[in-house]
């Protein structure tokens, strides 16, 4: 199934982004990528067996993701109207 | 033919995502998210599974997209402390191959699946008559999987909550997100003024045929969202201020009538969430009418964010 | 398997936490603390009812929620585990509702305000979601709990809109939403190859092939990036030592058990022993590391709630010293060994709960938590470093105390089991834990300079409850060993 492999590379995309990307905001996109390529995951699984569950999970799954998204993208507003700071880079100087 | 389209569609899906994580501005990587989403809501399509497929592009495209042009507009610079976090290329490419093993792993994973694939499918079609629903998976989130279903109309509240407490002190009590100035005229002015009441009615129409056919309270609760959002941020709609009642009730409705119908199970039927003979689609439909009402309202105040004007 | 009597018991400890947390949010004012304050004894009766049930029935307590089995439907399930962490919990969170109400109280006439909302609302939150996480049959289902988990734990630990705790909180946001992911993508996997992620179906057709494989990989290190296994423990200091004292109590007490317990649903229940066996040796060895690298680091903190989130790290350590001991041992042993692990994951509950507290109210009185300046600290909040003391003996191992007993039973296992390396972690542990506690009770028992003030009165409710949760923490050792059988039960 190309899709098992489309969802397996897009996982990797995703963790890649999310590691070796610093910006905040970037991080967060990363995550939705990744979050994409396990939902994707999911709906092959619910393919391969013809089964509603696994569709029912993914709609769950969605919605919480997006619930995750919301509040991460407030904390990183939040954090840089406070200190300037978009990433979470050490500080150099220890509080 | 189909295969030549899944695989253009795939090889789409991954550039999409690549040149999302590439890019180096943030406004065209937002721009690739949603395009990513959208493409995403297609292969759901080709996979048949067109519940899905209208939930990522409300939510997962739609709606997230616009949290993140948001989020873009506000964050301005930080260019040089952003370029001195990031990793060297040599841990660049430690992690490039520490994710491709990951995915190699998984894929190796995907082809050993066993075949034929285990399946509830059959069980799930054997007691939908008894719920007097025809779609199959508004029968798994609302009846077999009821409890994931509440606890995750829960988790909304959770966010909503945990966003608005994210306020400064002196925030609170105020109205959730900025104040956008009245819009008399424009492209944004006219969408807000044309479309509500299409968008109303095609949302509680979605939620409404969610029963039988694709769609429920997650889509149709984001489409009454975007009326919501649309009327708001061109002015016309002042969302009330997070101490007002009618609000908070509004986004604890939906999660509350499906405990009430869940207790009402320990009565009326053999126990929690369980639906009695006959009575299963009305009380699924009653929850659903809540639900989509406290979706709709939970997703506005996600989108709006923390209290930010002055006190009322 | 059927469902059992008393289920209904089960929906009650999900829904009624639920219920007055969603009234608490949309009445708002005054109202989230009375709930709470309601919800505490209920919630103390319900944990005590369903704990003697399971004692009684020696069986574990089942529900198929709507009346569907699984594989279709739902289960929740109470085993001895399961009600001897609910009860835990539910001691804990009504011992935090008392010391709570000092900082989170909204007086009559005063209009509501942020903290003292999101405060009661997310406590109430976290209650359902650790018996959701306790109770939950269903890898799905505790997807869904350990997000509601994620969500309260972040909000309570930001409470203090401190600037410097925002980026902490990201970290931990990061962390755990990676974890929550890579778990996600293991439960697709298991579901694939299955067809169903009921616990006690898998445990009865898991293979060894690939997909369980990379599956239980996947979901391995997701738990244990949200339990802070070393070397995943980055986040966890500033996360849980940034936090207002009652939330920091229940983020290194309760919440990182969640995860523990579902990593030995997993391991114990889903995966197949050869698998097991495999793997158990590795989680050891990391614990090991954890425990004498939280220590150290602990012990060379200069700020008191530091030094107790290096703790937790050490503590967490102990947890996984027990895979590879209950793992192919004899019955004896293995039963040894996970009666260890259960009770070192409540004792350390208690005692950590009662350290944060007690550490909160001594930074308090002092106005500030710099350990080499905490002279004249047992003056100031008596009772608090006296429970911080009692905390201490349970982590270090001293009898009599739960810590004692559950680090006795993982080393009479390891030596049994003919591991005896492991126990030279323990011993080394329990003496880098004594010096770390030793040197903060060292100081705070020393005279405080002539000039010397109290920052701010200590409250004498506050001390109390520190004290109360660190005497359990010690008690617990008193009680004959077989009261700890609660744990084998549908083991």
């Amino acid at each position: 199934m190309i899709y098992g492999l489309v969802a397996s590379a897009l996982v990797a995309l995703g963790l890649y982004g999310l590691v070796t990307q610093s910006a905040l905001l970037r991080k967060v996109l990363a995550f939705n990528l990744l979050g994409g390529g396990v939902f994707l995951l999911f709906g092959v699984v619910a393919r391969r067996g013809g089964d509603a569950v696994p569709e029912a999970l993914v709609i769950t799954g969605l919605v919480v993701a997006f619930a995750a998204t919301a509040l991460a993208l407030v904390l990183v507003l939040r954090l840089f109207q406070i200190t300037g700071a978009a990433t979470i880079a050490e500080d150099e100087t220890p509080r | 033919m189909s295969l030549l389209l899944d695989l253009l569609l795939g090889l789409a899906v991954l550039g999409v995502a690549g040149w999302t994580l590439a890019v180096r501005g943030n406004f065209p990587a937002v721009i690739g998210f949603v395009a990513y989403g959208l493409l995403l809501a297609l292969v759901w399509v080709r996979l048949g599974a067109v519940d899905v497929a209208l939930t990522e592009a409300a939510l997962g495209a739609g709606a997230t997209g616009v949290i993140l042009l948001f989020a873009v507009v506000r964050l301005r610079g930080g260019r040089a402390e952003i370029d001195a976090a990031t990793p060297g290329p040599r841990q660049r490419i430690a992690a490039g191959l520490l994710c491709a093993m990951v995915g190699l792993a998984l894929a190796v994973a995907v082809l050993n699946l066993p075949n034929p694939a285990p399946s509830q499918a059959a069980a799930v079609a054997r007691h939908l008559p008894e719920l007097g629903v025809a779609n199959p998976v508004t029968g798994v989130l609302m009846a077999y999987r009821g409890l994931d279903t509440l606890l995750e109309a829960v988790v909304l509240v959770f966010a909503v909550l945990a966003i608005w407490s994210m306020a400064p002190d002196r925030r609170w009590g105020a109205v959730p997100g900025p104040v956008f100035p009245v819009q008399s005229s424009g492209p944004v002015s006219l969408l807000a003024r044309l479309l509500p009441p299409v968008g109303i009615v095609i949302g509680i129409y979605v939620a409404w045929v969610g029963a039988d056919a694709p769609g429920g309270k997650f889509q149709g609760g984001t489409i009454l969202a975007a009326m919501g959002i649309l009327t708001w941020v061109a002015g016309l709609w002042r969302l009330p201020p997070v101490a007002s009642r009618g609000l908070r009730w509004a986004v604890v409705a939906g999660p509350l009538a499906f405990i009430g119908v869940g207790l009402l199970g320990f009565v009326i039927a053999d126990g929690f969430l369980a639906y009695p003979p006959g009575f299963a689609k009305p009380l699924i439909l009653l929850i659903e009418a809540a639900m989509t009402l406290s979706v709709a309202a939970a997703l506005v105040l996600m989108v709006a964010g923390p209290p930010e004007g002055r006190r009322e | 398997m059927e469902a059992t009597p008393g289920g209904a018991l089960l929906v009650l400890m999900l829904v009624i936490p639920v219920t007055g947390l969603l009234i608490a949010f949309a009445q708002g004012g005054r109202a989230p603390e009375r709930i709470a304050l309601w919800l505490a004894p209920l919630g103390l009766a319900m944990a005590a009812v369903l704990l003697a049930g399971v004692l009684h029935a020696k069986a574990p307590v089942i529900a198929f929620v709507g009346g569907w089995a699984p594989p279709l439907g739902l289960a929740l399930r109470a085993d001895g585990l399961a009600a001897a962490m609910l009860m835990t919990t539910a001691v804990i969170i009504a011992a935090i509702i008392l010391f709570a109400r000092a900082d989170y109280m909204t007086p009559p006439g005063l209009p509501e305000a942020r903290a003292p909302l999101a405060f009661w609302c997310f406590l109430l939150a976290l209650w359902a979601a650790l018996n959701a996480a306790f109770l939950g049959g269903d890898l799905f289902n505790l997807f869904v709990a350990l997000e509601m988990l994620t969500f309260g734990a972040l909000a309570l630990a930001c409470l203090d809109g401190r600037a410097t705790q925002f980026k902490a909180e990201l970290r931990y946001l990061l962390f755990a939403l990676i974890g929550s992911v890579l778990y996600l993508l293991g439960t697709a996997l298991l579901y694939g190859a299955y067809g169903t992620l009921d616990i006690l179906l898998l445990s009865r057709a898991a293979r060894a092939d690939a997909p369980t494989i990379v599956a239980a990989s996947l979901m391995t290190v997701g738990l244990l990036g949200k339990m802070a296994l070393f070397p995943l423990h980055l986040w966890l200091p500033a996360a849980h030592a940034g936090a207002p004292p009652a939330a920091s109590a229940l983020l290194s007490g309760l919440v990182v058990k969640a995860s523990y317990v579902l990593l030995l649903r997993l391991w114990f229940w889903v995966m197949p022993a050869a698998l097991l066996l495999a793997v158990a040796p590795i989680l050891a060895l990391l614990g090991a590391a954890a425990i004498l690298f939280g220590s150290v680091v602990a012990l060379r903190q200069a700020r008191l709630k530091l030094l107790v989130a290096y703790s937790t790290v050490a503590q967490i350590g102990y947890l996984f010293l027990m895979f590879p001991l209950a793992a192919g041992s004899l019955a004896e042993v293995a039963e040894r060994a996970w009666t260890g692990g259960a009770l070192q994951a409540i004792s350390h509950a208690f005692a950590k709960a009662a350290m944060f507290l007690a550490a909160g109210v001594i930074a308090r009185g002092m106005g500030h938590d710099r350990i080499a300046e905490l002279h004249g600290a047992a003056r100031v909040a008596p009772l608090s470093v006296l429970a911080f003391g009692l905390a201490g003996l349970s982590l270090m191992g001293i009898p009599p105390s739960g810590g004692f007993t559950a680090k006795w039973l993982l080393l009479q296992a390891a030596l049994y089991a003919g591991q005896w390396w492991w126990a030279l972690v323990i011993v080394a542990g329990g003496l880098l834990t004594g010096g770390y506690v030793f040197r903060v009770l060292s100081t705070a028992m020393r005279a405080p300079a002539p000039d010397f003030a109290p920052a701010a009165p200590v409250d004498a409710m506050q001390e109390r409850v520190a004290l109360g949760l660190a005497v359990i923490s010690v008690v617990l050792g008193l009680l004959p060993l077989a009261a700890f059988g609660l744990v084998l039960i549908g083991r």
